[in-house]
């Protein structure tokens, strides 16, 4: 309790906050990333510094190369991205293995074990052993800031990239954080040319890859003297190995045993692990995911349990570990039904026009990933695949091609304007040059919503909050040979029905471009348009309305009396608009038939 | 040795409780403790199940709060505080704000809202203390309050003097909002149950 005193020197910071002063104190230079839970605040915190050149690259690949770039030019840089973005900086991340670095070149990833906002579950200490590159893996926010520093003192010394990894419990926790002065960096910017060893061609590589085992061989003699490689000698019954937050988890379930806590998870460090191994009677691995450590551990001949008690998905837990490790079950209530509250589109999202509209198309629709994706979700039901960012399109054109003009007018692929300037624009060339049919909806709502509202080249604006060139989606499908290529207001609900009905009938490619700006902007949210609301006495209670799914539309019941005062016997309910909820955006109003929906005020009513 | 407290705060999305937590976070911090806080929120923006785990000691590990052991939950919605019962026991306190947000399914005549739900904590032997903060806010003009209100319930149970918390409201609120969010935090800290 005495830790606090000076609480000018302490901060109360998230993973990711910590991440992103741990980089400010090791004089980063360039930031690049693409925005992806649980990875998104470590750039978008470091854009509020000032010395730091960031920005919100169009992907993760991009994002990484920009990062050698810099560190090629000498200075230190950083990439930061979640753990699927990994996959899409993998190119990348293999060959700057065999590169290394010139300023030193960090690489978070951010893995989310129980995919709490992922469409799957990716262990990226794999990517550590697969590219040879060193991995780091914090446990804590204080962790998270001192690793940074480290990782690029190893980046520097060992001329490679250094990758740290974190899951959505290291990165969105906040503990408390003991900031340290900044480094002061002799800096050695600028062009050298090295073709040796920034050239990948055969003849370089090759002596590369010698290198490069010669440096893993130096890293495993650093990792066995590596101070944040540490033994916390408990009782000598029973020990564990651990890293990141299952380390937290053990010392929460298991405070007087021996912890081996491995801050580098790659490589790792095999004299320590067999000296501890041979100093307790037995021995644990607890790791979440993969068998990642265990699997090591056992190479060496040693002998220890892991995932045979320990599951290898989702997150693990205090309470779980106590269980499988001494069976230990503590008889808690057992939680009780009650409503859930899925996540919605929100009321006025531009995103449930289209999807309402494809809904009553009965269409095929190959998906994609932003918060469009709820689209998928009752009522709308309107998404039938959903695979990784930019998926749909070229998912689309495969169920053409396999299916021949049987699938015209049945298909139609959404994408968001983040997730096509990602990984949309190579598939529609594919559809284009291959003389597909296929109707692309692009779903153009001004922002990356999903992560949180970044900026991205379709916006005009940046990560650093300048204003730049905004990218033209429709000059770039029609460069690309789009040659039917259409903006619509998706709030307009029978002009958007038409026109995709028509564009789907095309034995042409078209892209339709859904423009409205996404209804949680703050310039969305200022300009005050009026609500609606329902005449209760009109509403013939059809529910028609409530198709769109909007939660600022809900039902009342009405009994059979208050339906024959109303003269419609068979009456159930009638719908009510919150005028609190209600962002006034009027698609409810176009799909009542009864008219029974108006602009406020309009009632008759005051 | 202060033994690891559990302070688990539900609601809805929109409700302030990110601010609550901060700022008891904050308050305990300055008390001399060990703070871990880890927020959960799902993918919806707006109206979805929020919940934000505070764990306090001398030295705290795990960032989440283990089944079957709060010490005081803060529901800032009715329904929410049956949601999280796994996570209490008979000695948990649970505040509650009695207002209610109708859930979708709720809201669209498909489910219902469950009724009698302070009951249904208290035949489990816990002690629930139901505060009207919607209400209460109103009456002070500003229905934001809502979240103020219900730490200052919670700071009669915190071992953190009361001085320690207008201080983290002063720094952590909006210049604006300060005066009323600090009107909120007393009538909340002095409620009687
Ligand atoms: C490779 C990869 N990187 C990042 C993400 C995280 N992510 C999911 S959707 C999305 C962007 C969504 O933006 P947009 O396409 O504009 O749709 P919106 O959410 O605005 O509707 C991001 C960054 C991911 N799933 N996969």
């Amino acid at each position: 309790m005495q830790k606090n005193k000076d609480l000018r020197k302490i901060a109360f910071l998230s993973g990711n906050e910590a991440f992103a002063l741990g980089a400010s104190e090791s004089a980063v230079r360039v930031a690049s990333a693409y925005p992806g839970t649980p990875s998104t605040e470590i750039l978008e915190t470091l854009s509020t510094y000032k010395d730091i050149y960031t920005e919100w690259a169009p992907n993760e690949k991009v994002a990484l190369e920009v990062a050698l770039g810099a560190s090629i030019a000498g200075v230190r840089a950083m990439a930061s991205m979640k753990h699927v973005g990994l996959n899409v900086a993998a190119d990348p991340l293999f060959t700057a293995s065999y590169t290394g670095v010139r300023g030193g070149l960090v690489v978070i990833v951010a893995d989310d074990p129980q995919m709490h906002s992922s469409q799957n579950e990716q262990d990226s200490r794999n990517y550590a052993m697969a590219s040879k590159i060193p991995m780091l893996e914090p446990s804590e926010p204080e962790e998270c800031r001192a690793f940074i520093r480290e990782a690029f003192r190893i980046s520097e010394e060992f001329d490679t990239p250094v990758l740290v990894r974190t899951t959505t419990r290291v990165s969105h926790v906040k503990g408390i954080v003991y900031p340290e002065r900044k480094k002061k960096r002799s800096v050695d910017a600028g062009l050298v040319k090295m073709p040796e060893k920034f050239v990948m061609l055969p003849a370089h590589a090759r002596k590369r890859r010698i290198f490069i085992e010669e440096r893993l061989r130096k890293l495993k003699e650093f990792a066995e003297t590596f101070s944040s490689n540490r033994i916390e000698w408990g009782d000598n019954e029973t020990g564990f190995i651990t890293s990141g937050v299952s380390y937290l988890y053990v010392k929460e379930a298991f405070p007087g045993a021996s912890v081996l806590k491995l801050a580098l998870v790659y490589p790792l460090p095999e004299r320590m692990i067999k000296e501890f191994a041979r100093k307790v009677k037995r021995l644990y691995i607890v790791e979440e995911l993969d068998p990642f450590i265990e699997l090591h551990v056992k190479a060496m001949g040693v002998k220890c349990i892991g995932k045979e008690i320990i599951p290898s998905y989702y997150e693990l837990n205090t309470a779980q570990l106590k269980e499988a490790v001494i069976g230990e079950k503590k008889e808690i209530f057992p939680s009780v039904n009650i409503p859930l509250r899925p996540p919605v589109m929100c009321p006025g999202c531009p995103h449930r026009g289209i999807f309402y509209n494809l809904s009553r198309l009965k269409v095929f629709v190959t998906g994609d990933i932003g918060c469009y994706t709820l689209g998928a979700l009752k009522p709308l039901s309107a998404m039938d695949t959903c695979i990784c960012m930019g998926a749909g399109i070229g998912n689309a054109l495969g169920i053409e091609k396999a299916l021949g003009e049987d699938a015209l007018g049945k298909v139609v692929a959404v994408i968001g304007d983040s997730t096509f300037v990602h990984s949309g624009i190579t598939p529609l060339i594919d559809i284009v040059y291959n003389r597909g049919f296929t109707t692309v909806i692009i779903l153009d709502n001004r922002t990356t919503a999903m992560t949180g509202h970044q900026p991205n080249p379709a916006t005009g604006r940046t990560a650093m909050g300048t204003e730049t060139v905004e990218l033209d989606i429709a000059a770039l499908c029609r460069a690309i040979g789009v040659k039917n290529v259409v903006t619509i207001n998706p709030h307009d609900i029978d002009n958007t029905y038409r026109v995709i009905r028509e564009e789907i009938k095309r034995p042409e490619p078209s892209v339709i471009i859904s423009r409205a700006p996404c209804a949680l902007l703050p310039e969305v949210r200022k300009a005050k348009r009026p609500g609606y609301t329902v005449i209760e006495e009109t509403c013939t209670g059809c529910r028609i309305c409530l198709k769109l799914g909007c939660p600022a539309i809900d039902w009342v019941k009405i009994d059979r009396d208050e339906a024959k005062r109303r003269g419609r016997e068979k009456q159930k309910g009638y719908a009510r608009i919150s005028a609190v909820l209600c962002n006034g955006c009027g698609e409810c109003e176009m799909v009542c038939k009864f008219d029974a929906i108006v602009e406020e005020g309009q009632d008759g009513r005051d | 040795m202060a033994e690891t407290k559990n302070i688990l705060f539900c609601g809805v999305g929109g409700q302030g409780i990110l601010l609550a937590s901060e700022v008891t976070s904050e308050a305990l911090i300055r008390a001399g403790f060990d703070v871990k806080k880890s927020e959960v929120h799902g993918m919806a923006q707006r109206g979805g199940a929020v919940e934000a785990h505070l764990r306090y000691g001398d030295r705290v590990y795990s960032p989440l709060i283990e089944p079957g052991s709060v010490d005081v939950e803060v529901a800032f919605e009715l329904l929410e505080s049956l949601r999280y019962l796994p996570y209490l026991n008979t000695s948990s306190r649970v505040i509650v704000n009695t207002q209610r947000i109708l859930p979708p399914a709720v809201a669209t005549g498909l489910e219902s809202y469950p009724d009698n739900i302070v009951d249904e904590l208290k035949k489990r032997g816990i002690e629930v203390l139901p505060v009207n903060a919607f209400d209460m806010a109103k009456r002070l003009g500003e229905v934001r309050a809502v979240n103020m209100i219900l730490v200052g319930v919670l700071s009669g149970y915190l071992p953190v003097e009361e001085d320690v918390f207008i201080e983290v409201i002063k720094e952590r609120v909006k210049k604006a909002f300060v005066d009323i969010n600090i009107k909120a935090f007393r009538e909340g800290r002095n409620l009687k149950f």
